[in-house]
């Protein structure tokens, strides 16, 4: 008896230092997040903020900024959309194509993490310039006007999440295309599937917890991030995190800001879910 | 594990205590909210480790100090050598309201920043020596403050007796322009907001008291004293602008590599910092309508550990000989009497330079903003940062 007791608790000893972790960082910070999401407008940082479970700060922080939060949505989801055919193609090629380049390939898709994000970002501002080698060659096609340009609009913006997030999309895709067997592949050609046929009946279908986990990967961080926006956007691509920055740090209107970074959480958790369901890979994740 | 439809004696024990956490938690809320942001800054105060501890740590702005050379030593290393203080200059500053940001839940629950200095912009330092969260200097350590501050500068509003601030460096906002890309220049400030062909190519100043005191300027209002209906008429115009597509992108420090990139070709621009960018091409222009005047200033925060040694690097900047050799590099106004005179010695082209040493009727034609109460400072704020992003 004694000895299945202690047993029964060493689980528990050794959960604990994980358990504490999440409550000081994670459940702490999140009921101070909740608490500024209700505080009295009327504060202000010299007087403070007391918590007066003033719910109308949803309201009002949906009324004054529900464009920055559809614009961050709908450019996450273009970038995921991009991320995903682009390392789609890209992992396709690594895992089934690449033979003895495979280690080398993957290790230059990590490559760019080896400087930091802040550098990567600002050196798209010089590829992407107005006198730039880009625009001055889309202008000479006439892609662009001859005073159009990329930087400061919401193509720089997109352009420079998918490039930042696009690691995050291409492992777990490769993580779950090298385990397709190319036999299955075989298999389907040799009961007349073209290789279309076969790539959509039997590869598609086993790379969808990649697919999944992709796209979750890169559409939640992208939704919620404000360096790209920041650095290649201008006032008219501000994001929901540059107004989260914004009111916390230089309005410090703290209700408004907690208010939205909650709105844009639950939204984001109610998305999620909806697309979990939706895909039918509630085991896979 | 019976099929029974009333509830069981678990369900309830479960449902109970679901309850009680729920109620519990909307309770536990109460204790987040933040405290006011007031101090004392006499109870506020540490023991001065700078006779033992030889360092002092300072956070500036970019650009705003000269560059160290074999041949030609910077101010800092002088100060390093003839004081044997190690300084640790970071340049941290590139917004008034983010370094605010940036310590306020430092300094306003009353702990230490591990800063000795900062160095803000005269409303910004008004705020923080209100808030109660810097140190008084002591003068008989910075008796140069003193004796050389010119008298321009000498007695703000807001602090009138220079008790807690001694000004590192002041300048003006006007604008500047790329004389590669844009060889015909601007003239007005108004230019910034309407011309056609600038579209896209404009940048403005994040700073609402420079912005919008240059907007206020071209519609006939005076930025020192103005009512809540002129500035909505400058909102209204700043509003316009940027919804048309004509401001590029609001920035701090950062716009100079736009500027020089020819990404903007017209911008709202601060003196020094086109004087040295290094780049021919770029040329400041003061606005017909006028300038805004302004001044950084250092400032000790409290629970600095190194408080002397600060007070000594401010007494140190305010010698008539290290003030010019400063102002030569980075061309913004001189707040030190007698530099004009030790320039002499230094860089004799500087010495009748406008933008370091700027003549009685040259100050004539700047402004300063109006003081904002805590109200106006949150509520125009708020506007102005929902138009800049």
């Amino acid at each position: 008896m004694a000895r299945s007791g202690k047993r029964r608790y060493t689980a528990y000893w050794l959960l604990a230092p994980g358990a504490i972790w999440l409550v000081l960082f994670f459940v702490v910070p999140f009921y101070s997040l909740v608490a500024t999401s209700l505080y009295d407008p009327n504060g202000s940082v010299l007087s403070g903020y007391k918590v007066t479970y003033h719910f109308s700060n949803y309201w009002h922080a949906l009324k004054s900024y529900h464009p920055e939060l559809l614009r961050s949505l709908w450019y996450a989801g273009l970038a995921t959309l991009v991320c995903l055919v682009v390392g789609y193609v890209l992992a396709y090629a690594i895992a089934f194509k690449a033979g003895k380049w495979r280690n080398l390939l993957l290790v230059l898709v990590i490559a760019p993490f080896f400087t930091s994000f802040l550098l990567r970002t600002l050196s798209w501002k010089l590829i992407l310039s107005d006198h730039g080698f880009v625009v001055s060659t889309l202008q000479n096609v006439h892609i662009l006007s001859h005073d159009g340009r990329l930087l400061n609009t919401w193509f720089a913006v997109v352009a420079g999440i998918v490039y930042n997030f696009l690691p995050f999309m291409v492992l777990p895709l490769y993580a779950s295309l090298e385990k397709v067997d190319g036999r299955l592949i075989e298999a389907a050609g040799d009961l007349y599937a073209n290789p279309f046929r076969a790539f959509f009946k039997v590869t598609w279908p086993l790379s969808l917890p990649g697919v999944v986990a992709g796209t979750l990967l890169t559409f939640i961080p992208a939704a919620g991030d404000y360096i790209n926006a920041q650095l290649l956007g201008g006032p008219g691509q501000t994001m929901v995190g540059n107004k989260i920055e914004n009111l916390f740090t230089t309005s410090q209107d703290y209700p408004d800001a907690g208010a939205l970074s909650m709105i844009l959480m639950i939204l984001i958790i109610g998305m999620v879910m909806v697309y979990i369901r939706t895909s039918g890979t509630e085991d896979l994740v | 594990m019976t099929d029974d439809p009333r509830l069981s004696r678990r369900t309830i024990i479960k449902g109970g205590a679901g309850v009680a956490f729920g109620i519990g938690s909307v309770g536990a809320l109460r204790l987040f909210g933040t405290p006011d942001a007031k101090q004392n800054p006499a109870d506020c105060t540490t023991r001065d480790l700078s006779a033992s501890d030889k360092q002092f740590i300072i956070s500036n702005w970019p650009l705003y100090i000269d560059e160290n050379s074999k041949k030609n030593p910077s101010t800092l290393q002088r100060f390093e050598k003839a004081t044997g203080i190690n300084v640790s200059y970071t340049d941290d500053v590139n917004d008034n309201d983010q370094f605010f940001g940036k310590v306020k839940n430092q300094l306003g629950t009353c702990q230490s920043t591990k800063r000795d200095m900062f160095v803000l912009t005269d409303w910004m330092a008004a705020r923080v020596i209100d808030f109660g969260w810097i140190q008084p200097l002591d003068p008989a350590v910075v008796p140069n403050l003193h004796a050389n501050i010119i008298d321009s500068l000498a007695a703000p509003a807001w602090d009138p007796k220079r008790t807690y601030s001694a000004p590192w460096q002041s300048g003006l906002t006007g604008m500047a322009y790329n004389k590669k890309y844009l060889p015909k220049g601007i003239k007005a400030y108004s230019e910034l907001l309407t011309r056609s062909d600038l579209k896209g190519k404009v940048t403005m100043l994040t700073e609402l008291r420079d912005t919008m005191g240059l907007i206020m300027l071209g519609q006939g209002t005076d930025p020192a004293k103005f009512t809540d209906a002129q500035w909505q008429k400058a909102m209204d115009a700043l509003r316009k602008a940027t919804n048309d597509g004509q401001i590029r992108r609001f920035t701090g420090n950062d716009y100079v590599q736009d500027l020089s990139a020819g990404n903007v070709l017209a911008c709202e621009a601060w003196s020094g910092d086109i004087a040295n960018a290094g780049d021919d091409n770029l040329v400041f222009v003061p606005p017909e309508e006028g300038m805004m005047i302004w001044a950084d200033n250092m400032l000790v925060p409290n629970l600095a550990t190194h408080k002397t040694n600060a007070e000594k690097w401010i007494n140190y900047y305010y010698e008539p000989e290290v003030a010019a050799r400063l102002a030569d590099y980075n061309q913004y106004i001189c707040p030190v009497k007698g530099a004009q005179q030790a320039m002499e010695k230094i860089d004799p082209g500087n010495v009748d330079n406008e933008l370091i040493f700027p003549t009685d009727e040259t100050l004539k034609t700047t402004h300063r903003f109006m003081a904002l109460d805590e109200s106006r400072t949150k509520n125009y704020g708020r506007q102005f940062s929902d138009v800049t992003g």
